[in-house]
C-alpha cells in the first residue's frame, strides 16, 4: 500500500502537467482502411516521461491511434494515414525516416503476449542483436539482465533463462514482452490493453512495472479498464467514433471532465 | 454424513420438471451411426492396405533370395591364355573361353561323359550366362589365378534359382515345363554335396539391366533415381521456398498475383505425362540436353514437384501466428529478418514435409521420364547424372512386361524396395519434423 501513497504524491506533482514538454504530436491525424475512415483529424500529444491513457468504447480507434505512432499501420494492407505525427522534431511520415530506426525509437507491447518461440534470453537480446547494440557476449549478458531487472522478471527467470518463453504464464510473458521492448531503450513504448489477457494479480505487477517504466520511458496505453487508466495514467484521451473527444490531466478528467461525453463513458452510461 | 443427507427433508425438493423431448435419442443415435461409417472407411483402407502389402511380400519376398552353384573352377591356362600372350596382348584375358572353365567343372562335379553333347548342354544350362563377365573379372582382376583351382559361386540360371524355391510345378509333363528331370536330378546332388545353395541375394540390389532375370538388379536404377532425388532437391526446394516467400509476403495483391496463385494450383493437378513432353520438347530437343539422363530426368521432376512445395510451404507460412510478426516488426526488425528469423523457422515443419512428400511423388514417377529416354537398357552405372540411367519405377515397368518366373518376383521385389524407400523417406520428414517443432 506503500506504493499507492507514492503513486498519490506523483500525482500531486503532475498536477504541473503543462509545464512537460511533448514528445510526440499528433496533427490532424485520419486514418483511412480502404474506403472507411477510422479516426476524423485526431489532434494529440504526448508528453515526455509521462503515462498517456487511451479510453473509449470499443471500435473507436484507440488501437489505430496507437499504431499510428509507430507506424505499425504499414503492415495493414490499403492503411492510409493522412496529418502529422512528430516525435521530437522528426516527422516520423518523412520519407527519410526509416520505419525501422522509428520503431527502435517507439516500441510497442501488444494486447495478447507474443513471445517468441525461442528462449527467454533469446527473446531479449532479440532486439539488440538485430540493432548491433551489444558486440560481446557479456554486453548481452548485461542487457538482458537489465532490461528482464526493469520488467519485473529477473527473479523469476534468472534461472531458466534459456527456457523456451512460452513455457512462462500468461503475466511473465507479458513481462517478458515489456522486457524485449525496453532492451532495444527505446523512447516511447506503446501498450496496447496490456493487461487485459492477465488475472488481477498480473494485472497489478504490470500496473506497477509501467509506473517504474515512466522514470526512463514515455508511455502510451490503450485500456478498456477505467480504473486501471485512473491508477497509472497522468494524462488521459477519450476517444469515441473515430474523434478524440478530450485530453486531460487523469485526476481532471476522472472527476470533473470537460466534455458530456467522456463524462457519460466514466459513469458507465455507454460503450 | 448419511445421517445429514436422510434427515434433509425431502419437501424441500421440487418434483422433476416433466421430461422435454429435445430429440436425446435422434442424436445419440445419429453419431453411433456415424461412427459406424467412419470405422467402416478406415476398415476398408486398412483391407485394401493389408492386400497390396501382403500381395506385394508374399510374391517378393523369394527375390531377396537367390540360387548359386559353387564349383571349383580350374583356371586353367590351356583355356584362357592357350599361347601365353598376356603379357602382349591384354585383350586375351577379355575374350578367353570362359564357359568352357564352367563346362569342365560341371562335367567334373556331375560326373558326365564330356563327349556326351546333349548332356552338357542341359548341364551347362543350369548356369547362369553371367559366369562369363563373373570368371572374366576375377581373372583380369588378378592373373595369378591363372593355373590353379579356385571355389566360385556362379549363380544358376533362372529357371533353375525358381524350382529351387520350388515355384515350377514338377507335375507339369516334362516337356511343358522350363526345367527338365535329369536337371532335377542334378539339383539334388548338387544340393546333397553342398555346391548348390539358397543365399541372400546381393545381385538385385547391385546389377545393371540385363536379360537373364538371375543377373538383372536395380543397382543403375536406384543410382538413377538417387541422382534425380538430389537435383530435385537441390532446385525445387530453394526455388520453391523462394517463390512461396515472395508470394506470401512481398507480392502485392492483385489480378496478376490472385492468376499466378490459381495457375500454382492448376499446375499441380497437370498430368505428370504432360511434364514428360515438356521436358523433351524444352530440356532435350531446344537446349539439346542428352536423352536418358538422370539430369534431364531430375529437371522434369523438379518442375512437378514445384507447385507441391509451393502450395505446401505458402500454407505453413500462412499458418505462423501474424502475433509473431508483429513481434518481430514492433522491435524493428526488417521485413527480411522478420521473415527469415521467426516466419520460416516456424514454417519449417511444414516446408520440410511437402518437401519430402513432392520428393517421395516424384520417386515413384514412372511417366514423364518414359518420355525422355529413360526407360532404356542400361548395363552401366551411370558415373554422371549426364550418363544414361533408369529410374526405379521404369525398372519396375520394363521388369513387369518380362514373363519369366524369376522377373515376376524381382518385379514385386523392386516395388518392396521402393515401398522401403518412401517409408524412410516419410520417416525422415517426421523425424525432422519432431526436431524442428522441438527446438521452437
Ligand atoms: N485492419 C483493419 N482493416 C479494416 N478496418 C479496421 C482494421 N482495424 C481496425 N479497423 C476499423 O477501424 C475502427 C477502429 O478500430 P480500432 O481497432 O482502432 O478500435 P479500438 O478502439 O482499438 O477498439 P477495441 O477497444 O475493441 O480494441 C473500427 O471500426 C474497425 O472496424
Ligand atoms: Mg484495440
Amino acid at each position: 500500500m506503500n506504493m499507492m501513497s507514492e503513486a498519490a504524491v506523483e500525482k500531486a506533482l503532475d498536477r504541473k502537467m503543462n509545464a512537460v514538454p511533448f514528445k510526440m504530436i499528433g496533427k490532424d491525424v485520419s486514418v483511412y482502411y480502404g474506403e472507411k475512415r477510422a479516426l476524423f483529424d485526431v489532434n494529440l500529444n504526448v508528453r515526455e516521461n509521462t503515462v498517456t491513457a487511451l479510453i473509449g468504447p470499443s471500435g473507436c480507434g484507440k488501437s489505430t491511434f496507437l499504431r499510428t505512432l509507430n507506424r505499425m499501420n504499414d503492415t495493414i494492407d490499403n492503411c492510409r494515414v493522412t496529418g502529422k505525427i512528430t516525435l521530437d522534431e522528426d516527422d516520423i511520415y518523412d520519407p527519410n525516416i526509416d520505419v525501422v530506426e522509428l520503431r527502435a525509437r517507439v516500441g510497442m507491447v501488444f494486447q495478447k503476449p507474443n513471445p517468441f518461440p525461442k528462449s527467454i534470453y533469446e527473446n531479449v537480446s532479440y532486439g539488440p542483436r538485430i540493432h548491433g547494440l551489444a558486440r560481446s557476449k557479456a554486453d548481452f549478458d548485461q542487457i538482458v539482465e537489465q532490461s528482464l531487472q526493469k520488467a519485473g522478471l529477473w527473479n523469476e527467470v534468472k534461472d531458466r533463462l534459456h527456457e523456451p518463453g512460452t513455457g512462462l504464464s500468461g503475466g511473465q510473458q507479458q513481462r517478458l514482452c515489456i522486457a524485449r521492448a525496453v532492451a532495444v531503450s527505446p523512447e516511447v513504448i506503446l501498450m496496447d490493453e496490456p493487461c487485459s489477457a492477465l488475472d488481477p494479480i498480473a494485472t497489478a505487477k504490470v500496473e506497477e512495472l509501467i509506473h517504474e517504466l515512466r522514470a526512463n520511458f514515455t508511455i502510451v496505453i490503450v485500456t478498456h479498464s477505467m480504473q486501471q487508466a485512473a491508477r497509472v495514467s497522468q494524462r488521459t484521451a477519450m476517444f469515441h467514433l473515430g474523434n478524440l473527444v478530450e485530453e486531460n490531466d487523469t485526476d481532471k478528467m476522472f472527476t470533473n471532465p470537460d466534455d458530456q461525453r467522456t463524462q457519460d463513458y466514466i459513469m458507465g452510461r455507454f460503450g | 454424513m448419511t445421517e445429514i443427507v436422510s434427515s434433509s427433508s425431502p419437501a424441500f425438493v421440487r418434483p422433476a420438471a416433466a421430461r422435454r423431448d429435445i430429440g436425446i435419442k435422434r442424436r445419440y443415435a445419429a453419431e453411433r451411426r456415424f461412427r459406424a461409417y467412419g470405422m467402416a472407411a478406415i476398415m476398408t483402407g486398412l483391407f485394401f492396405l493389408f492386400v497390396l502389402l501382403w500381395t506385394v511380400l508374399s510374391n517378393g519376398y523369394t527375390a531377396f533370395q537367390q540360387t548359386t552353384i559353387t564349383l571349383p573352377i580350374e583356371f586353367a591356362e590351356k583355356v584362357i591364355d592357350p599361347k601365353n600372350e598376356r603379357a602382349t596382348n591384354p585383350s586375351k584375358l577379355m575374350t578367353a573361353n570362359y564357359p568352357l572353365l564352367v563346362r569342365d567343372a560341371l562335367v567334373k562335379a556331375l560326373g558326365i561323359d564330356p563327349k556326351n553333347r546333349p548332356l552338357v548342354k542341359k548341364a551347362t544350362d543350369m548356369v547362369s550366362a553371367s559366369a562369363r563377365t563373373q570368371l572374366r573379372d576375377i581373372v583380369v582382376a588378378n592373373p595369378s589365378v591363372i593355373g590353379t583351382t579356385v571355389n566360385v559361386p556362379l549363380l544358376a540360371e533362372g529357371n533353375i534359382d525358381s524350382a529351387n524355391k520350388g515355384q515350377i510345378d514338377l507335375k507339369v509333363e516334362e516337356s511343358k515345363r522350363k526345367v527338365n528331370d535329369q536337371q532335377i536330378g542334378w539339383m539334388k546332388t548338387l544340393t546333397d554335396s553342398g555346391a548348390l545353395t539358397k543365399d541372400f541375394n546381393t545381385g538385385i540390389f547391385t546389377f545393371g539391366a540385363s536379360s537373364r532375370p538371375e543377373a538383372a538388379g536395380i543397382g543403375v536404377a536406384a543410382l538413377g533415381s538417387l541422382y534425380m532425388m538430389l537435383i530435385v532437391l537441390a532446385l525445387a526446394l530453394p526455388i520453391g521456398v523462394a517463390a512461396s516467400i515472395y508470394l506470401e509476403e512481398f507480392a502485392p495483391k492483385n489480378r496478376l498475383t490472385d492468376l499466378i496463385e490459381v495457375n500454382i494450383n492448376n499446375l499441380a493437378a497437370v498430368p505428370s505425362i504432360v511434364y514428360g513432353l515438356l521436358g523433351l520438347s524444352i530440356f532435350i530437343n531446344f537446349a539439346g540436353m542428352p536423352r536418358s539422363a538422370a539430369l534431364v530426368g531430375g529437371l522434369v521432376l523438379t518442375l512437378m514437384t514445384l507447385p507441391t512445395i509451393i502450395i505446401a510451404t505458402r500454407a505453413a507460412l500462412k499458418a505462423v501466428p501474424p502475433s509473431i510478426r508483429s513481434a518481430a516488426l514492433g522491435l524493428g526488425a526488417s521485413k527480411m529478418q522478420t521473415i527469415f528469423h521467426h516466419v520460416l523457422p516456424l514454417a519449417m515443419p511444414g516446408v520440410l514435409t511437402g518437401t519430402i512428400i513432392g520428393l517421395a511423388h516424384a520417386l515413384g514417377e514412372t511417366a514423364p521420364l518414359l518420355l525422355i529416354g529413360m526407360v532404356a537398357f542400361v548395363v552401366d552405372f551411370p558415373g554422371s547424372p549426364m550418363e544414361p540411367s533408369t529410374a526405379l519405377p521404369v525398372q519396375i515397368y520394363m521388369w513387369a512386361n518380362e514373363a519369366e518366373r524369376a522377373f515376376v518376383e524381382r518385379t514385386s521385389g523392386a516395388i518392396i524396395i521402393l515401398l522401403i524407400f518412401l517409408v524412410v523417406m516419410n520417416l525422415g520428414a517426421i523425424l525432422l519434423r519432431r526436431r524442428f517443432e522441438r527446438r521452437w
